[in-house]
């Protein structure tokens, strides 16, 4: 019933490229309302895409024009 | 030395605009090689990005940030180049081939039989001040080059060029759940690399 972690960071990267199902967000939510580790990795991978982003930016923020 | 040039050349371009376009040729050419890992193709992306660029500088006008400006016509360039190389491998190749052992070592040791985690992950201490420093984007450079070709080429256009999944299939040719197969490997492995080789000693 309850994803395993190694389910849970599947789901969390999917989130991140499509909308998730329904019953795909209810695992995870059950999953990472009990897990320590899978909600760092949850928010290791938002990091991630924002360092990627900021890449182009020579590391600076960006400072809007 | 023959007819004068006519305005619309890139030729044309004020000399310091040029010579400040030019100034930004490493950095661009740093920037194709992380996506196109051949190098001429890359240079061939950034010679095309800046010759565009020079035929466009009234564009510029106004714009605070010479880089931005450059990278995103650079983005361009990228995607273009992208798209020749899958035609051409398209015609060349019977299939463009599952890996599906690649970064299979991303996840070993990670968990257990059952899926759990070995060694639960520890939060980050400080990631946004990370986002301050060049050395921090120089160690995320380096695990962005230590991926596997073609994962490292799907999450940057994902992450990077900021294209959906359907886009990079449709270029690609892949399926979509081959997409995410990739993209949740390539982010395993990243945030691995990133925790060795930076958080761990920051």
């Amino acid at each position: 019933m309850i994803p395993s972690c190694k389910e849970t960071t599947r789901l969390l990267s999917l989130g991140e490229d499509r909308k998730l199902a329904f019953g795909e967000r209810l695992a995870l939510r059950v999953h990472l309302a009990i897990c320590n580790g899978c909600r760092n990795v949850n928010v290791q991978f938002k990091f991630l895409r924002l360092a990627v982003r900021k890449l182009s930016s020579d590391g600076h923020p960006e400072k809007s024009a | 030395m023959g007819a004068p040039k006519p305005d619309s050349s890139p030729l044309s371009s004020a000399p310091d605009f040029r010579a400040q376009v030019e100034r930004m040729r490493p950095y661009l050419l740093r920037y194709a090689a992380l996506q196109l890992r051949d190098a001429a193709t890359a240079e061939d992306a950034v010679q095309e990005a800046l010759l565009a660029a020079l035929a466009a500088e009234a564009n510029f006008a106004g714009r605070s940030n010479l880089r931005t400006w450059l990278t995103g016509i650079l983005k361009h360039k990228i995607v273009d180049a992208i798209r020749r190389q899958s035609r051409e491998r398209a015609a060349s190749e019977p299939g463009p081939g599952d890996d599906p052992g690649e970064l299979e070592g991303a996840f070993d040791g990670l968990f257990d039989r059952r899926g759990h985690w070995s060694e639960a992950p520890d939060a980050w201490r400080q990631p946004e001040g990370s986002l301050q420093q060049k050395q921090f984007f120089a160690a995320l450079e380096t695990c962005l080059r230590a991926l596997p070709e073609r994962t490292a080429r799907v999450f940057m256009m994902r992450e990077h060029l900021g294209l959906e999944t359907s886009e990079i299939c449709k270029e690609l040719g892949i399926t979509a759940t081959h997409c995410w197969v990739m993209l949740h490997r390539a982010r395993m492995a990243l945030r691995l690399c990133l925790e060795k080789n930076w958080f761990a000693k920051t």
